[in-house]
């Protein structure tokens, strides 16, 4: 872990700082003379050998303290603390509902794995996937928003409970409809994996209820890789559907990373990049120590 | 005993089908298979022709009044065309200044030079074949062409990623040791950071410091550049099983170098595995650069693509102009679609025994 992310801060310096180009150009602006962008780059540092420039990125990953934003001068990890609270009222029951009906569904088709209803449900799925996603989100908001104005537009308050219950909901409902399908075909192929295996045929030949082979023997079995899928996609609930904050106006990390990167404003990328790849790890470290009560044959060495 | 050893049968030489042609066979098979590679081969086509200019050459002309409508909807009303039409109409005519103008005495020489000029009039039709944009621009021709950038930036950042994963996991797999060590370092730092993360990441370097090109060549390399792990993956542990087969050990008990066991013996025993990865990757591009064109780190905005126009399509849907969103939408189901189903074929009939 710790040379990954020695690997990960490197690779960062050397996008941003080698082959990023003069940062002081972009800032100064079009009328600038080069007393002025001498200036700027030692405000910023840039005037520094490499070495020197690595060593203070490095310092501000562990101090986290990455100075101020390029161009509101606000400080990066004010930006960050606020940024957040927007992107997890969306992201984290966008999460908990997708799962949820996923698994559900999934274990529904796979019981009836062959049929029509399983078919037909996987060429739905199949197409629903190849349209893009910002048709779903274009075209939603036209009918709920406007056409039928069951939902406000876009927007966002103050208030944490008004934010969930009115303009949220929305936002939730379409990552929702996205997210089932792709996880739904996913979770089928897990089950189906389960289901032809000899133990289940053990259990109901010895006369345990069918529902109890499929939610304590199948269940428990196909939650191992669906947990790993769970927790593949948990970074990505921080930075939360840039497209969906984008779309309907939430003050989130998405819509800030897509600010800040048509802005050039590097240290808030570099900020939110260095952080979620270090999350990532803890993440796919936490996964790994939830196997071993999901699935007690895990152990550890 | 004997008898039946002595007197064997005359079987007639006969050619054992190669992989591909097994797996062509296999594929002839999949009804499904062949309808989505007949409609992959249709945009191929269609991508082939507009790139040469046999169609939608002109799709940047305004032919068509503002928002036109498709003219199997011909009838209805176009209250944007109107309302151009209405702010030409109500141009006041110019106050005369002539006895104040300085300029005045000179009118009537430009007046005579303006006329030498020709300027053909081009009469703006009320309707085009799937409607207009705002400009009236044929929404048909616009997703032809929008079709040839989108699929062409897909396939080529495929291509690309597949060449650097193969290379990347043929060196981890076949060499071992340090370069392997090396390269899953590598793929570690990669896979750590999430995947659009690392796409914005390249977008803002590739913005600012425009080292990456100009065109559609900054976004095929942030694609590729980002997007070759999984293949990486799949390709060394391929790599891993072929090096220690026994025809791999022939080819150096004859004294083939280990570039040519790596790339003329172990490479086409492999390159199943990275047909599927590219069909596969085609289509997670495709996905991908219409969402990167519409926040603006595609491709320029001199270029038509399914992601410009499906921004586009955003505040046209409000006034009621469906077509565009629709015409980009519908063309890149379809394809998507194909293709999706097309890679599940070909995995199929590549490897049987995955089934």
């Amino acid at each position: 872990m710790v040379p990954t992310i020695v690997g990960v801060i490197l690779l960062i310096f050397f996008l941003f700082n080698w082959v990023g180009g003069d940062p002081a150009m972009v800032l100064a602006g079009k009328i600038s003379n080069p007393e002025q962008i001498a200036n700027i780059r030692k405000q910023l540092g840039v005037d520094l050998p490499y070495w020197q420039q690595l060593l203070i990125f490095a310092k501000q990953v562990f101090t986290f303290d990455f100075g101020r934003s390029w161009s509101t001068n606000e400080e990066v990890s004010r930006i960050l603390l606020t940024r957040v609270g927007p992107t997890l009222t969306i992201m984290i029951p966008v999460l908990i509902i997708t799962t949820g009906l996923s698994v559900l569904f999934a274990i529904m088709v796979a019981y009836v794995r062959g049929s029509l209803t399983d078919r037909s449900i996987m060429v739905v799925c199949t197409v629903a996937m190849s349209i893009s996603f910002l048709v779903y989100i274009i075209f939603f908001q036209w009918m709920f928003g406007f056409i039928l104005g069951w939902f406000p537009v876009q927007g966002w308050s103050e208030s944490f409970w008004k934010n969930l219950f009115t303009y949220a909901p929305l936002p939730i409902m379409l990552a929702v409809f996205v997210g089932v399908a792709p996880e739904l075909r996913l979770y089928r192929s897990f089950f189906l994996d389960e289901i032809n295996q000899d133990y289940v045929r053990t259990a109901r030949a010895k006369g345990v209820p069918e529902k109890s082979v499929m939610l304590k023997h199948v269940m428990r079995n196909a939650m191992i890789p669906i947990l790993t899928n769970v927790g593949i996609s948990l970074p990505g609930v921080f930075v939360g559907s840039f497209l969906l904050e984008v779309f309907f106006s939430i003050p989130g990390l998405g819509r800030e990373i897509i600010t800040a990167v048509n802005r050039s404003d590097f240290p808030v990328i570099k900020a939110v990049t260095v952080y979620l790849a270090i999350l990532t790890m803890l993440i796919n470290l936490l996964v790994d120590v939830m196997y071993k009560y999901v699935d007690p044959r895990v152990s550890f060495k | 005993m004997s008898a039946v050893l002595s007197n064997p049968p005359a079987i007639p030489p006969q050619e054992s089908p190669g992989l591909w042609a097994l797996a062509w066979r296999r594929l002839r098979q999949d009804a499904v298979g062949m309808a989505s590679l007949v409609v992959v081969i249709f945009f191929l086509l269609m991508m082939a022709a507009s790139y040469t200019g046999l169609i939608a050459k002109d799709w940047s002309k305004e032919k068509g009044v503002s928002y036109a409508n498709p003219s199997f909807m011909a009838g209805a009303e176009n209250l944007e065309a109107k309302a151009m039409a209405q702010k030409e109409a109500a141009k006041a005519p110019p106050v005369d200044l002539s006895d104040i103008d300085p300029l005045a005495p000179r009118y009537k020489e430009w007046e005579e030079r303006a006329a030498k000029i020709a300027v053909t009039e081009v009469k703006r039709s009320e309707t085009l074949a799937f409607g207009g944009d705002k400009w009236g621009r044929d929404v048909l021709q616009k997703v032809i062409k929008g079709s040839e950038v989108s699929i062409f930036v897909g396939l080529s950042g495929a291509i690309l990623a597949v060449i650097i994963g193969t290379m990347l996991g043929a060196a981890a797999g076949y060499w071992g040791g340090w370069v392997n060590d090396f390269l899953e370092w590598f793929y570690n730092i990669f896979t750590s950071i999430p995947y659009i993360l690392l796409i914005l990441s390249f977008a803002a370097v590739a913005a600012s410091s425009g080292k990456f090109g100009k065109g559609i060549v900054p976004i095929v390399l942030i694609l590729s550049l980002t997007g070759w792990t999984g293949i990486y993956r799949l390709m060394r542990a391929e790599y891993i099983k072929h090096s220690n087969r026994e025809y791999v050990k022939a080819a150096q008990a004859i004294g083939a170098s280990n570039f040519s066991r790596m790339f003329v013996h172990i490479l086409p025993n492999v390159s199943h595995v990275s047909l599927v990865q590219l069909s596969q990757h085609t289509v997670q591009f495709i996905k991908a650069e219409v969402i990167l064109s519409f926040l603006g780190f595609g491709v320029p905005v001199d270029m038509v693509s399914w992601g410009t126009m499906l921004a586009e399509a955003q505040n046209e849907l409000v006034i009621g102009k469906w077509w565009q969103l629709f015409a980009a939408g519908a063309s890149m189901a379809v394809l998507v679609t194909a293709f999706s189903l097309l890679t599940d074929s070909l995995r199929d009939a590549l490897d049987p025994k995955l089934k």
